[in-house]
Order: C-alpha cells, then structure tokens, then sequence
C-alpha cells in the first residue's frame, strides 16, 4: 500500500520565510555585541612579493585604534587548509603575499572609519618577485614559484583510466578531439562575509559569522590558533546564500576578530565590502578541456579521454578534489566503457578557487555534452536517441564502481524531449533559431574522505510540539524546513507544532560536515528521520503500556496517538508526553530521540578512481531553445525544459525554487558572467556588481518548465536525492548545443558573448 | 560633522545628532536598529536596501540620511501590523520567493512602491518592475508569481 503523507511532498512555507519576510532575521552584519570594535583588513597592492617590514607604529597612534596585527601575530609558520599536503593559508600573510588582495595586516579602531584610516598608515615594504597568471606558463620549467613545497606550481593533479582508451577509440567508426575554456565567476551571493569575534578570559575563542559550513570553520580556525577544537566555538547567523566555498572556509576577517579580540580584551566585528569579497578567494575555477570521444557509427559511446587544466590561483583550499571530481564524472550518465582523465590544477597569483554551484562538473560538461553533440552531428544521430542507448540504468554498477540504485535517466530524456516538442523542432528550426540538449548526473553526499555522518536529536516537548537539533546549515537552501517536513512527518504533527535550531553552534549541535557535495537532504534528512523515528518509538513504548497493546500497533497522526485503529481510544500526543514524564515513577522521563546516519558508501580511492562516490545519483536532461539576433550576436531564450530525477520532491516549492536558481545562475556563467583580471598584475578589473553583471529578473525566460522526475531512491529520506546542485549542470551543454543549432558554429569558450557569437557569424558567412 | 536631525520612519519620529556624511541606509542600521534593510553592495546596484521615501522606492545607500529630513520613510519594519503580515509578505511567504531572505525586504519594498501605483499588473510588468532588484537564490521565477500573488491579495483588500 502506498504510504500516505501529510507534510512531506508538500509545499509548506519555509519555517524561516516570515521572519525573513519582516526583516528581522538577522544576518552576519546585523550581529552585534556591547564595547565592540571595528575591524578592518589591509590587503597586497602587488601579484608575488616577499614582506620584508610592516610598519604599523603610525597606525597604531591614530586615536581611535586600539589594535594593529600583521602574520607575526599569529603562530608562526602554523598553515591551515583541507589536508596535511595543502596546508599552504595562514591567517595573514607571514612572508610572502601572492596575489593582489591577499591580506597581510588588521587593525582593530572603534569606530569603522577610523580603522579604514589607519590602514593607511600602514607601511609595508615588499621585495618584488616575478608573478604568473596563465596556468599553463605557470606549469613551465624556470615559471615564478608561487609555494616553496610545489614544484611546477601543480597545486593537485588526478590520473585515472578505466578500461583501455586506446583499444576504444579503434573500436570506434568516429573519434575526435576538441578544446574548451571556461571563465572565472563568484558565487555572487548579496550578503558580503561578516563576523564577530569575543576571546574571553576563559580562552574561549567564540566567533558569530554568516558560514555556510560551521564546522569548516570551527576545525580551521582550531588548526590556525593551534588550539583544541573545544576552545573554538562558531555560532551561524542567517546566511545570505552561499553556493560553495567561499562561504564554507575562514578567511581572513574571522581569524582577525579573533586575534584583535584577544588582543584588546573587546569583541571585534568585521564587516567586507562586496569589493572585498569580489577580490578575494574563492571563485569558481577557469578549465581548458581537451577531449575525445570515440563512438560507433550506430552512436555508442567507446571511450572518452579528457585532459584538464584547471587555474587555482594563489592557495590550494580543496584543489585535489577541485581537480579530482571531473575524472569522477566522467562515466555518469552514461555506459562508458573506456575512460582516461589527466587533470593539473595549477598555482598562479590570482585569487584561490574552490567550489561553485556544480564544484567543477559544470565545466566538464560544458565540454563532453557540447563533444556528444558534435559527435552526433558528424554522425547524423539524434543526440536524444544517443543520449537513451548510452544511458545508465537501475542496477548498474560503471567501471569505476560506481552502484547505480535509483535511476530514471531515460525517464528524464523522454520527458524533456516531450515538454520541449523537440522531435518537431530539432533540425526544423529557421536560421538563427536554434535548439539545444544536455544532459547530466550528479551525487546526492559526495564520499570522498573525511567526516560525513551526520545527526540529530528530537526533544518531545510538554505541550506536544517537538524540537529539533540538527547540524545541517541552512543558507536558504531550506534544509531547516525539509528537516522540519520530516519530522513532522513521523511524529504525525503539523508543521507548526516543529520548532528547529535556527542555526549551527559547535559547541552544542551535532557535529555536521556542512553544507556542501550536495548531502544535505539525504544525509541530514536520514538523521532526523532516524531521530524523530527514535522518539516515536520511545513514545509508542509508553503509549503500549498505557493501551496494553504492543508498541508495533501504535499510531500517530494528527497530534493524536492511536491503539492501533480505534481512532476513538487515542490519546492527546502532549497528554501521552506529560504521562511519561511525570507520571511512571521511576521510569518517568523526557523522551529525546536521536538519530545518526552514514550512508556506509567506502571512501573513493583517489588513486585508482575505484569506489562509489555518492551513495546515489540524480540524473537531469535540459533542452533550451533560442533566437539569435544576427545583427547584435544578442541570444533571447525563447523556451527551457529540464527534467530532473530528484527521487522525490520532498517539498515541490522549494525544489522548484532550487531548480530555478540553478538554471539561472548557470545562465549568467554561459551568457556574461566574468571576473576579468589585468593581464600585467592580475587585479580583479570588475570588483563591483556595476561591472561585474549577474542575471536580473530581464534575463530569464518568461517560460522555464521543470519537471520533476520521481525515481524514490531506496536509500533517501522518502525517497529523496540531491535537487540543488546537480539542476546547474545540464543547463551548460544545453546552451552551447543550442547556440550550435542556431548558428552552425561552435562556441567553446564561455562566455557566449554577443561579440563571440558576431564574429563567429561573420566569419562563417565570409566561409573561414 | 554631526547635527541634530529628525526622520520619520514607520511613522515613529526619531531625533538624533547625526553625521551629515552618513546615508540613509547607515543610519537606519547603525542609529535606528533599523536592520532589516540589507546592505549588499552599497553602490546602488543590489537594491537589498531599498527603502520607501514618500511612497517611491530607492536605494537608501545612495541617499545621505540629511536630505531625507521630514519625509515619510517607511523601511520593511512598517509593513506588518503586529502578527499580521502585509499581504505582499504573504504572498512571498507563500510562494517560495524567499532562500536566503537577504534581498527579500529590498524586493518586497520595490514590490509595495510597484503595487501602489499598478495595482493590476501583467507578468512582464511584474518581472520589469523587481528588475534592479538582484537575487542570486531563486531565479527571480517565484518572486514574479509572489508579485502576481501579492497584486491579486491587495485587490481583494481594497
């Protein structure tokens, strides 16, 4: 029988949504506390320099400040960062700045502009080194060396090979090799990075702070001070967005509150300005992509074998898996038998990358899904057709071990290839007038090392209701109220009866990875579910003893628990919790459930490649259909489908939500999205949202249909699977196809301009 | 240079020494505890801190708080009545127009100075008038159907 819900897979209203709605959510600069300070961070004005002195004697005579710290105030020589072998950030700058932004002084005044002021007294004398902006010079023999340890500035590099690409290709009847590039973009989130930070007299260093991955921080900052992690506590505000990294990690603002904290016996706030956070680490890494595809003339795919060369710019943050998971996605969604990847992330003086939105596979996809669509053009395939031969299936396990459990690919396939009338529009369509297919998968938890369990405890309360303890972090993704959905749920309350956490505190919720790798839902959602199944069953033990009948028949539905079916012998849930906590004698007490769950999915070897990355996979087909104005080289997007097997839409508002957001933030990157650098010192050219243009509500299309695609994992909380990140991928291909269609050239470098798309016109009507 | 200055915000009077370089957004935050007026870019690109100065929407951090003296300020705090939300807030409650919730107050201000004036919009309309408003959470799809929402709730009022 169908299980009936009454809360999940609805669309309930954010548990956040009024207070957000009313202003009174507060976010990382609403935080404040009594006798704080102002803190402000002086960054490099030049690419590679060695610091032979900082002056801070003036400053530090300016009325007003009460605290001026450079790198000597921090742990010398200490490096924090994502492993043993990365370890390349300090807090500021120690003997070396390498790229222009790094920061390498604080100052701490009372007042705001008193402590900009001084950082103009500030005095720092450099020692010029010769700087590199271009990865591949930068990979040279004799290049400028950005980090003593590294040789050749490779940062991290991945080599994996499944099969025999060599004996693919002679298997194929068409093989061919072609290059890609993609751009530098931010995450663009509204809010820039704040932060207050108290180290008290206990030596407790506590720090508020708009994070998307509290624990990040609370580990990082730990390794920086040279401090037991109890000693660190991170407590999240609200976070106005995050989509990656760049809000996960510390960065320098929080290691200085705190260090200007102790130092002057004060709270310390800092506060970047959206050219701050436009300057500085971290950004979504450029690639150049060279790759070639092998297929059989009845449109089989035989290898694929990729080279990639990824800029990381100045500091390794989470570069070996940057640089690791395209090779792993190679083979998703497709049967591939044959499979090579030679990836390099390199140093340059730039500022650092990390992860965005689709964490490196957007660009891969951007090139193998433009790859299969020349590939079926030379062959005269139909890349939808293609697209279902290839596909993976239930049950399948990819060479690189990779266990496919819940999976409607094909599913999605037909379904957009349906809502986008494609079969009467591809091929059909008047010059200038064109339609595109991509196609992509994702992991729903990525396991690749570390801490990925996660908890939560669900504390039964007098009155009925129930509170909820998570560790997952909510950056408006939602996963407060999906956690909520779940509990509610279980327990047979309405949403309004589920009060949650509004934020992470390390020194009391449970200890959660963070929100990234797209795990949230599956990985936090199980844990609640885990939870709030584990006060159910607490409750449904008193209530069997109470209705003398055994704990397996008790229900509970509508704020009610039943002897089994007598719907009229049921008693008040609040009644049943004030019975056990009151009334069992010894035996009486608060019902507090927990939950913990990992997927059990071994960590990838990244060596070998060999492993199962995700303990499941989402599938996603977008079509996109445009009109290219030949006069401008301008693109209006006319029509888009995308079909995405979530597993299920736990919530459909909210996955909508999500799906839109993908798609758009995606099309910013293909269409104008960039951060442009000077080619002589590489300052950002474009530090303000005047140049640096995202997508407003006049670039999207007045028609974006999504369907969601319900395979019900047997693994996910009811079902469900990644919806955020994986809904930004397919989008990539889709649109260089449809560019293709439109206007027989090829765009292989992002983004498709008005000026790329002219000239390629032009250059095709004067038959180059 | 501070001088003694005096807003009407929300219908409350507030009078103060202020500085006279200080804008309308910084006052509103940092002298008021006005703080559900975002600042995000603070140039006048986001619009998170779109305010209402006699019922027309700007970006209060391009206004210097002295020139905006005895004007009727009203910031995303003078929407609600109590528990009561306007029926803007409603609808983008309802609607998933809120994530992250950072440029919602700015947007629900544009959205209120647009309604004012065309209480009936189109869907073209609705997706112009957020249009200097960014959001980088939810594609813009849900707040245009919370602004459709929101037109057809005030409808009903009147």
């Amino acid at each position: 029988m169908k299980e009936e819900l009454s809360v999940v897979g609805k669309g309930v209203p954010k548990v956040d949504a009024v207070l957000k709605a009313t202003g009174k959510a507060v976010y990382g600069a609403d935080f404040s506390l009594p006798g704080m300070l102002y803190g402000k961070v002086l960054r490099s004005t030049v690419p590679h320099a060695k610091i032979l002195n900082i002056d801070t004697s003036k400053a530090l005579k300016l009325p007003g400040v009460r605290a001026v710290i450079t790198g000597r105030d921090f742990p010398w020589g200490l490096k924090y960062g994502f492993t043993a072998i990365t370890r390349d950030q300090t807090p500021l700058a120690q003997d070396k700045v390498r790229y222009i932004g790094d920061e390498v002084a604080a100052v701490a005044a009372i007042e705001e502009d008193i402590a900009e002021e001084a950082l103009d007294l500030i005095k720092v004398d450099y020692e010029e080194l010769p700087a590199v902006f271009d990865p591949f010079e930068a990979m040279k023999e004799g290049a400028p060396q950005l980090h003593d340890h590294v040789k050749n500035n490779i940062s991290a590099s991945q080599h994996l090979a499944f099969g025999d690409v060599g004996k693919g290709f002679r298997e194929s009847d068409h093989v061919r090799e072609d290059e890609f590039t993609t751009q530098a973009i931010k995450h663009g989130f509204l809010e820039p990075h704040a932060s207050v930070g108290l180290w008290d007299p206990t030596g407790k260093a506590t720090l508020w702070g708009n994070k998307q991955s509290p624990y990040i921080v609370y580990r990082k900052l730990a390794m920086a001070f040279g401090l037991p992690p109890s000693k660190v506590r991170v407590i999240q505000t609200y976070v106005g967005a995050g989509f990656g990294s760049a809000r996960s990690d510390p960065f320098a603002l929080d290691f200085c509150a705190l260090m200007l904290s102790k130092k002057t016996g004060k709270p310390v706030k800092f506060v970047y300005t959206m050219e701050d956070v436009l300057v500085m680490g971290e950004m979504r890494h450029p690639f150049y992509l060279r790759t070639k595809t092998g297929m059989t003339k009845d449109g089989y795919i035989k290898a694929i074998q990729v080279y990639a060369v990824a800029d990381g710019g100045a500091y390794s943050t989470i570069g070996p898996v940057s640089i690791a998971l395209p090779a792993f996605f190679i083979d998703i969604p497709y049967r591939i038998p044959n499979v090579k990847y030679d990836g390099y992330r390199v140093f340059t003086n730039k500022g650092f990358c990390g992860s965005l939105r689709g964490h490196c596979i957007a660009q891969l996809r951007w090139a193998l899904g433009q790859h299969l669509d020349m590939m079926c053009n030379d062959l005269g395939l139909d890349i939808a057709e293609v697209s279902i031969k290839n596909a993976l299936h239930p049950g399948d396990q990819t060479p690189s071990g990779y266990r496919i459990t819940s999976c409607a690919f094909t599913e999605c396939v037909e379904e957009a290839v349906e809502a986008s009338g494609w079969k009467e529009k591809k091929g059909k369509l008047p010059p200038y007038h064109g339609i595109g297919m991509g196609t992509s998968s994702f992991i729903t938890g990525v396991k690749l090392s570390g801490h990925n369990s996660a908890s939560c405890v669900v504390k039964m309360n007098e009155d009925g209701t129930a509170s909820v303890l998570t560790g997952a972090t909510d950056i408006g993704q939602g996963s407060s109220t999906i956690v909520s959905q779940i509990v509610a749920e279980v327990l047979g309350l309405p949403m309004e009866d589920v009060i949650i956490n509004s934020g992470v505190d390390t020194d009391f919720t449970p200890i959660d990875p963070g929100t990234y790798g797209s795990r949230v839902s599956f990985y936090s959602g199980n844990a609640a579910k885990i939870a709030a199944e584990d006060a159910k069953r607490q409750l449904a033990e008193v209530a069997a003893k109470v209705m003398k009948i055994s704990p397996e028949e008790i229900i509970f539905k509508d704020r009610m628990v039943f002897p089994g079916s007598k719907t009229d012998k049921g008693w008040k849930i609040d009644a049943l919790i004030r019975y056990a906590q009151h009334s069992m004698g010894k035996e009486s007490k608060s019902i507090i459930g927990r939950g913990s769950y990992d997927s059990g999915v071994d960590f990838i070897d990244f060596k070998a490649g060999k492993g199962n990355i995700s303990p499941t996979y989402t599938f996603a087909t977008d079509v996109v259909e445009i009109e290219v104005d030949p006069e401008t080289g301008k693109i209006t997007i006319l029509n888009a489908v995308g079909a995405h097997d979530i597993g299920k839409a736990l919530n459909p508002i909210l996955c909508a939500g999500q799906l839109d957001g993908a798609w758009v933030q995606a099309e910013g990157q293909l269409l104008f999205e960039e951060l442009k650098r000077d080619k002589k010192d590489g300052h950002v050219l474009n530090p303000s949202f005047m140049d640096y243009k995202m997508p407003t509500s006049m670039d999207i299309p007045l028609k974006n249909k999504h369907i969601f695609v319900e395979s019900i994992d047997p693994d996910g909380p009811f079902g469900a699977k990644e919806v955020g990140e994986g809904a930004s991928v397919a989008i990539f291909p889709a649109f260089g196809n449809a560019v293709f269609d439109a206007i027989g050239v090829r765009i292989t470098d992002l983004p498709i301009t008005p000026e790329k798309v002219l000239k390629a016109i032009r250059e095709k009507r004067q038959g180059k | 240079m501070r001088q003694l200055m005096r807003f009407n915000v929300n219908g409350v009077i507030y009078e103060e020494e202020i500085d006279h370089r200080r804008t309308l957004l910084e006052v509103l935050r940092e002298n008021f505890g006005l703080l559900g007026t975002h600042k995000g870019c603070d140039e006048g690109q986001c619009g998170a801190c779109t305010v209402l100065i006699d019922g027309k929407a700007v970006n209060s951090c391009l206004i210097l708080a002295a020139s905006v003296q005895g004007k009727k300020i009203t910031t995303i705090e003078g929407l609600a009545q109590g528990e009561k939300l306007h029926p803007i807030q409603e609808a983008f409650v309802e609607a998933g127009a809120i994530q992250c919730g950072f440029c919602t107050p700015g947007t629900i201000m544009i959205t209120k100075a647009f309604l004012d004036k065309n209480p009936n919009p189109t869907e073209e309309e609705a997706k112009r008038a957020i249009s200097g408003n960014l959001c980088r959470c939810t594609g813009y799809f849900q707040i245009i159907d919370a602004v459709m929402k929101a037109a057809e709730k005030m409808r009903k009022v009147v």
